[in-house]
């Protein structure tokens, strides 16, 4: 499998990133030399291994159920690029 | 012996007698920091004015002689990527230039607790992504030994830091050797604890399954004591494990009589300069001359570590980067058309080229088609690498190897080629995929620049890595070896 020029441009829309020319084409390169050296891992039969995702054997971690304070709305704006009446503001999500 | 050389335990001892205030210790530290940085780089900002306030107020505490524990009043550093409230918390990003927190990371809050006075934010590679520190989007950080030199990364801040006696001590963290390589190159003690064992809370996600917060320190036993103060249950991470948590600088006795180490042949293959295999063959003999025994293993998966690693630690990254949307914080790039390019803008502008690469790469191994061939197949070889580990562990006590495969390399010797700096991690890479404790401590040096001694051990074991790593401290001078600054 090799990446193309195209591919990236896929996947930087996807991560919403925005390349430059230059960019996309050092990444197509990058990208390949990294990915064929991730090839060696089909050197390995893993049809009967199962998956780690996560190495203490935890799962669905609970807490009670109760009410507790939330931040302050001051607070939680104090880092919002732009608001307005306690509220963080966008650009228009639809365009009109 | 200047007052930064000290051991925690002496500074404490001076502050409980009296000898010195913690006004001056922390004045000692911005003196020193004065001094040094502009050669350095390990800061990205520092916290005068919090830092002297709170120094007033834990002598008066002294004064009134009140119960403290052993960090009491002692200046640290804090790696930029764990949270600090009231303090920028950049993770070296631009994305992130303007980022204040409005609440603090279970860590840093532990370290407050116990009257730790922050003395500020320590460079890194951006968001942790890197292993030399020159991904800083504002400046690399050098070498305290050779300033031609990397720091080792992605945690060089705060190696650097201790290495050049600004802070007592600091905190990093470790994703695939973030703590465990900067030590090595810098020559001083680098832990990264157990996967679970210190709360993640606050500390900025790069790969969740992989990152772990850690000290650094001069010697083993100051990295007992800061492992104390931050390890622990915390009900704000749902990864946190539920551990008693022992007495870490009890198990310092000084005995390694009988204790089983595994050496990974691995560790000491193609690729290892042979200055470094030798310095490891000497810390094997010292070992041997205090009643332990080693013998040579395989860990048969450790040659695709590296490529498992960096399929997962990305695909995390991709996930956990896609928050920075220049909504809610962070820097929000202007005049975008619709909120999508607000999200593309924010982005392209905010984000380095090394944490663009890593979000390609993640975004390219989960997308529709290739999650299959690559992410559960990195998965499922995790799998593999951590029952080399488990295997071994049934038979030794403790692995050892080196830290990294050479000492220091030049800055800028290896931009431009990621899959190159990448190789690096390669005694590093296996041990976080385990999720096993490890720490680094220096074990000799080549052409004065430090090299690193990785003692490795069972899950939630830090204490026979502490003891071991103490051992080899106390018949050796290593440590001792200080950067002329």
């Amino acid at each position: 499998m090799s990446i193309t020029l195209k591919d990236v441009e896929h996947v930087a829309n996807l991560a919403r990133l925005e390349l430059s020319d230059a960019e996309k084409a050092q990444f197509t390169d990058q990208l390949n030399a990294i990915l064929k050296y991730a090839e060696k891992l089909n050197e390995l039969n893993t049809d009967e291994i199962e998956p780690t995702s996560h190495v203490l054997p935890i799962t669905n971690v609970m807490r009670d159920d109760v009410r507790k304070e939330s931040l302050p709305i001051e607070k939680v704006l104090l880092n919002a690029p732009d608001e307005e009446d306690g509220q963080i503001k966008v650009p228009a999500v639809l365009e009109s | 012996m200047a007052l930064f050389d000290l051991r925690l335990q002496d500074v404490h001892n001076k502050l409980k007698g009296k000898e010195l205030s913690v006004a001056e210790l922390v004045d000692s530290s911005f003196e020193r920091i004065a001094k040094t940085d502009s050669a350095i780089g390990a800061f990205l900002s520092l916290n005068e004015d919090g830092a002297r306030t709170q120094a007033a107020e834990l002598d008066k505490t002294l004064q009134a002689g009140g119960e403290r524990g052993l960090l009491f009043g002692l200046p640290a550093g804090i790696k930029d990527n764990i949270v600090t409230e009231g303090l920028t918390t950049t993770c070296a990003s631009q994305f992130l230039s303007n980022y204040k927190p409005i609440y603090n990371s279970t860590a840093a809050g532990k370290l407050n607790a116990a009257g730790a006075v922050t003395i500020g934010k320590l460079n890194m590679d951006e968001f942790a992504m890197g292993g030399s520190n020159e991904n800083s989007s504002f400046h690399p950080t050098r070498n305290p030994w050779n300033t031609d030199y990397v720091p080792g990364g992605s945690s060089g801040g705060s190696a650097a830091s201790v290495a050049a006696g600004q802070v007592y001590f600091s905190l990093g963290s470790d994703t695939g050797g973030s703590i465990r390589q900067p030590a090595a190159y810098c020559g001083i003690v680098g832990l990264k604890p157990t996967y679970g064992l210190v709360s993640r809370f606050g500390l900025v996600a790069f790969a969740s399954s992989l990152d772990q917060i850690g000290p650094l320190t001069k010697n083993v036993e100051d990295s007992a004591y800061v492992l104390q103060a931050i390890a622990g249950y915390d009900a704000s991470d749902s990864t946190s494990a539920k551990v008693d948590i022992p007495d870490y600088t009890a198990a310092l006795t000084g005995d390694v009589k009988g204790l089983r180490i595994g050496v990974p042949k691995e560790y000491l293959g193609a690729g290892i300069d042979p200055r470094v295999k030798e310095a490891v063959m000497d810390a094997l003999r010292v070992y041997e001359s205090l009643g332990a025994t080693w013998e040579e293993i395989s860990l048969p998966h450790t040659e695709y570590a590296i490529a498992a690693y960096y399929l997962l630690a990305s695909s995390e990254a991709s996930s956990n980067l896609a928050r920075f949307d220049g909504v809610r914080y962070g820097v929000r790039a202007d005049n975008p058309d619709n909120l999508i390019d607000l999200y593309r803008k924010s982005r392209s502008q905010g984000f380095g080229p090394e944490v663009k690469r890593r979000i390609m790469l993640g975004t390219y191994a989960l997308s529709s088609g290739y999650y299959d061939a690559y992410y559960l197949k990195a998965q499922k070889v995790r799998t593999l690498i951590k029952g080399d580990f488990d295997k071994a562990f049934q038979q030794y006590d403790l692995i050892i190897g080196p830290t990294a495969p050479t000492p220091a390399f030049r800055i800028g010797e290896q931009v431009g080629d990621p899959l190159t700096m990448y190789l690096n991690d390669i005694c590093t890479i296996p041990v976080s995929l385990a999720g096993v404790p490890a720490i680094s401590v220096p074990c000799g040096q080549a052409d004065g620049l430090p090299i690193g001694l990785q003692i490795i051990g069972k899950a939630f074991d830090e204490s026979t890595v502490l003891r071991a790593a103490h051992a080899f401290e106390a018949h050796t001078d290593y440590h001792k070896l200080r950067p002329q600054l």
